[in-house]
């Protein structure tokens, strides 16, 4: 027990002193203040339950902490959600405390409040308790399955980054954000308290994915469009995250490189994400068509913000005269303070001054009354009867402006902000002309700019690709990093002499392929509706008509040009697997496959198909390795032979990305038919992957993007076993190769019994 | 016979509104019998433009719709079977040659390269068309004329005219009127507002720049036509335009959305 240095205490405080019978120094110093906010919010009840509880965290052993911040939260957390929320939260601070979590028991209670504030009622905190409780059930970890052992590692980041969370998210995006760390990082602490801190990219990537409001990436095709279809821009749109920059808020703007737009947009007074989009970007366009620039230097900075204001209402009126419904939107969007909100005898009214004369120039019923502004909206409106007016006109009404209504207190710091952000206009940089450098700048070049450039040239950067998570049903955006590049060179003519080798197959392959090679001309007979009478079948006809029997109809003949379209994309597995000797052979699967490839590639060049060879394989999801081994323009050539020679096998198998990727060349193709042929001697898997069927069922997915963009992918598997899970992915378009040595013969025909 | 011409005859006058000086020079190449081809994009006014000169010239109008199943015989004419033998039938531009009436090929490009050769010795010299599963040879009418149209824009590679079937022809090239020759067309075929007529061709416009970002066409003159007569029949602007304007032309949801922003922006 402590000495309190009070020299009087009021004896209800020392009752309750008592009750609350918690011996910490710390607790005394702040416990009337607490008391004094309690008896405020709390009933008598709550009031008791208040003190018992606050005993119980004092004497749970876990340091002064946790009793100070729920003396300290508490009344405002009963506020916001009600006294009867107490149960459920003390249920879970038990559970924390009777697990190895304890630690994670303080910032749960000092994050409460702002929590609390968020979710206004107690359903909702119910939720987010259990999915607390959720996380923490489930990162617990534990040695050999019979004792909870370590503490979550990612529990008590979740609950310093909850008001945040709450703040960007819907329960349910923050539920599917901790599902989908618990799912990727339960077995990895480090990764996982990163992950639950925000620190991570993919943390913040899925934590963008879920967020509430218009997402630029849901919509950026329609804004594009937008901007074509009704202003004839064509510039390209970029996006700044609103996310993570809580101090200096970014606001739109537009140069040389694009126009910069924000991340996402909560739907406001009414207006639609995609409204406010448009809203910014008509802006934009108001200003690249109407406003010339202006030489600033010789304005002070509250000129040229009276000058900016004016002129971002000119562009926005002439804009409502090309496209009336605008005004609907930017009026909604427009700010309307009130003429009395700012007191200009303690703070400066400039930005709420100019807000009113911004709101008086573009809606005639703004209802405000003074005077200047009403003088100022009458010169604004007389000199846009005459038409388009210009910077420069609005630009004097600007000076003048700024000077009639000039004050003293402009200048105070206290700068009043209410309702005076207008926030679908941009930053106007592009407005302002300096002709002198200011002294803030600095003059120095990037010496390594140069080497830069020169070191980027040689390889290209990675190219990322989604994953899709059968747990979740969602994709993992931008999970895997690919890396493409030519395939090395090896000797050419090791290819020609296992050509030669398999002459006699080559011969036999040939008669089939002058059977399948296009004719030009095909004759289509017994038709009703044809070019040509088909004398033949007329005479027969002719003949059966007058013997009296009903004769054929189907007596003309017609020709129909045959030519193939087809583009084939080869994809071959290059894992560590293919370095294994084939049962009952001296060769490996990859001597086998690169001879079978070989016949197929010759195969196909004397069909005059384009097609493409690629090799891929995968060192996890961070290096994806894609070989281009030959390109669709490229004939069977040395190059070409050279690289085939040169395949080698090692590391796993990703086949979800390779074929993504292989895709999006092929889909380039001015094809009819498009053909992914992918050939591998076993099921996807890597290394970072324990889940077997995640990659499995990624690449059924990738097999399902691909028919849709109209390609038909079909596997050849050389794993006698891949009944297992093979048509799992593929469906019906595969075949098990089980005589591997005769895949160099199986190959070509193949591929011929499929474009035949 | 007469009765025969009388029915390919167009009696009332179409409307049409010269975008320049089309009316003469296509008068002009009649008065030499040149053949003439008519490009430009679907709903221009391409086939009101052959019907309204073969108004004004006063000749018959043959009109043949052209597609991939038509067959040279569709046009030349074949051997019916009957009951005591065969029977010539003429095609329409047998008949055209015959009877010296416009024959109009529209859509040319739609029918097969094999059958568009046999307007060949019909639009030389020659003015001759050769029957030869008949064994005949028939001479063009004087007055006869061919003119065929087509949409050079949404068609594939494969489909285009042989260099040796363009090269037969003087060519006019169309496109979708000016915004204001648009505004009066549409307020003088429907009787609409011309207020009303420069909101839907400014929306006309905005589909228009839309082409090849997933339009293949834009809203054609025809579209907006249609448009007109629903708001002139009392229907909502706006309703009017979603059906007449955006929900034919496009499936693409982003599309459509951008369309019917702008119909809101245009008729607030």
């Amino acid at each position: 027990m402590i000495e309190t240095t009070t020299e009087y205490e009021h004896p209800l405080m020392k009752g309750y002193r008592e009750q609350l019978n918690c011996g910490f120094a710390q607790v005394g110093e702040v416990f009337e203040d607490c008391m004094a906010e309690a008896l405020a919010v709390l009933s008598r009840a709550g009031l008791a339950a208040y003190l018992d509880n606050a005993r119980f965290l004092c004497k749970m052993g876990r340091g002064v902490e946790p009793v100070l911040a729920f003396l300290e939260e508490w009344p405002s957390v009963a506020k916001a959600l009600g006294e009867e929320a107490l149960g459920p939260v003390m249920a879970a601070i038990q559970a924390m405390h009777k697990s190895p979590n304890g630690k994670a028991i303080t910032p749960f209670i000092q994050t409460l409040a702002p929590v609390a504030r968020r979710l206004h009622s107690l359903e909702p905190l119910e939720h987010y308790l259990d999915i607390a409780h959720d996380l923490m059930a489930r990162t617990t970890g534990s040695i050999h399955g019979h004792h909870a052992t370590f503490p979550s590692p990612g529990l008590p980041e979740f609950f310093q980054q909850a008001p945040f969370l709450f703040n960007q998210l819907s329960m349910a995006g923050v539920r599917n954000w901790v599902e989908y760390g618990i799912r990727n990082y339960r077995t990895h602490p480090e990764r996982q308290a990163e992950y639950f801190a925000l620190k991570s990219a993919d943390s913040r990537a899925v934590l963008q994915r879920e967020r509430h409001g218009v997402l630029f990436a849901d919509v950026e095709r329609r804004l594009e469009l937008y901007l074509r279809g009704l202003w004839q821009e064509a510039e390209q749109l970029v996006p700044y995250s609103t996310a993570f920059d809580e101090l200096r808020k970014p606001i739109p703007y537009y140069d040389k490189l694009g126009m910069r737009v924000p991340d996402v947009f909560d739907s406001a007074n009414g207006v639609k994400g995609i409204d406010r989009y448009r809203a910014v970007l008509a802006h934009m366009v108001g200003h690249r068509r109407w406003t010339t620039q202006v030489i600033a230097d010789n304005y002070s900075p509250l000129q040229r913000m009276a000058v900016e204001f004016f002129e971002d209402c000119r562009v926005e009126t002439l804009l409502c005269r090309e496209y009336p419904g605008l005004r609907d939107i930017f009026l909604a969007l427009h700010p309307h303070p009130g003429e009395d909100d700012c007191d200009p005898e303690t703070m400066s009214c400039l930005r709420h001054r100019l807000t009113m004369l911004s709101r008086a120039l573009l809606d005639e019923n703004h209802g405000y009354r003074n005077p200047i502004i009403l003088e100022f909206a009458q010169r604004f409106h007389e000199s846009m009867v005459r038409g388009e007016s210009s910077t420069r006109e609005v630009a004097d009404l600007a000076l003048s402006f700024s000077a009639r209504s000039r004050r003293q207190s402009d200048q105070y710091a206290n700068v009043y902000f209410d309702n005076t952000v207008i926030d679908y206009r941009d930053d106007n940089r592009h407005m302002w002309l300096f002709i002198e450098d200011s002294d803030d700048e600095d003059f120095f070049d990037d010496p390594d700019k140069k080497q830069k450039k020169e070191a980027e040239a040689q390889s290209l950067p990675p190219r990322h690709y989604p994953e899709w998570d059968y747990n979740s049903q969602t994709y993992r955006p931008d999970w895997v990093s690919l890396y493409e590049h030519l395939h090395p060179k090896g000797n050419a003519a090791d290819i020609d002499r296992l050509l030669q080798k398999n002459d006699a197959l080559a011969k036999r392959l040939k008669r089939i392929l002058d059977l399948l090679k296009p004719q030009d001309k095909v004759r289509i007979r017994y038709q009703e509706e044809g070019s040509e009478l088909d004398l033949d079948v007329a005479i027969r006809s002719l003949i059966d008509f007058k013997g009296g029997a009903t004769p054929d109809p189907r007596i003309n003949m017609s020709h129909r040009t045959s030519g193939r379209n087809i583009a084939v994309s080869l994809v071959l597995d290059l894992s560590e697997s293919l370095n294994e000797k084939v049962a009952g052979s001296e060769q490996t699967i990859l001597e086998l496959s690169q001879e079978a490839v070989s016949l197929l590639a010759w195969a196909i060049e004397r069909l005059g198909d384009p097609f493409a060879i690629s090799g891929f394989h995968s060192n996890t999801r961070h290096d994806v390795r894609f070989m281009h081994i030959k390109g669709y323009s490229e004939g069977f050539g040395d190059e070409v032979k050279a690289r085939l020679a040169a395949m080698e096998a090692g590391y796993s198998t990703r086949m979800g990305a390779a074929m993504r990727h292989a895709a999006h060349y092929l889909e380039a193709r001015p094809a009819d038919k498009k053909l992914m042929l992918i050939l591998t001697d076993g099921q996807p898997a890597d290394v970072d992957v324990q889940d077997e069927k995640l990659l499995i069922e990624d690449a059924r997915r990738a097999v399902r993007e691909l028919d849709q963009k109209g390609i038909f992918a079909y596997c050849i598997n050389l794993d006698p076993k891949a009944d297992e899970y093979v048509a799992d992915i593929f469906g019906r378009q595969y075949t098990v190769v089980d005589n591997i040595q005769r895949l160099p013969e199986k190959l070509p025909e193949l591929f011929m019994a499929l474009t035949k | 016979m007469t009765t025969h011409i009388e029915q390919y005859k167009v009696h009332k006058e179409p409307y049409y509104q010269p975008q320049g000086n089309e009316v003469a020079l296509y008068e002009a190449a009649y008065r030499n019998r040149l053949p003439v081809m008519v490009k430009g994009p679907t709903g221009c006014g391409k086939s009101r433009f052959v019907e309204y000169m073969a108004w004004k010239l006063g000749k018959p109008l043959i009109t043949v719709a052209c597609n991939e199943d038509m067959t040279a015989s569709d046009l030349v004419g074949r051997y019916l079977l009957e009951a005591n033998g065969t029977r010539w039938l003429d095609g329409p531009l047998t008949t055209a040659a015959r009877i010296g009436a416009i024959c109009y090929l529209d859509e040319v490009v739609e029918a097969r390269q094999d059958t568009t050769v046999v307007i060949h010795p019909l639009t030389d010299h020659r003015r001759t068309l050769p029957l030869d599963k008949k064994g005949e040879l028939i001479e063009a009418h004087p007055d006869f004329q061919l003119v065929i149209s087509y949409n050079p824009g949404y068609q594939s590679l494969m489909k285009d005219l042989k260099q040796s079937t363009k090269q037969r022809f003087t060519a006019f090239d169309f496109d979708y009127p000016a915004p204001e020759l648009e505004t009066s067309i549409l307020a003088k075929e429907t009787g609409l507002d011309a207020a009303v007529a420069a909101k839907l061709v400014k929306i006309g416009q905005t589909a228009r720049n839309l082409k090849g970002h997933g339009l293949d066409e834009g809203i054609s003159t025809r579209l907006l036509v249609y448009a007109s007569t629903l708001i002139k029949d009392g229907i909502d602007p706006r309703e009017a335009c979603r059906m007449a304007l955006v929900r034919p032309i496009t499936d693409d949801a982003d599309i459509r959305d951008t369309l019917d922003h702008a119909i809101d922006a245009t008729f607030a």
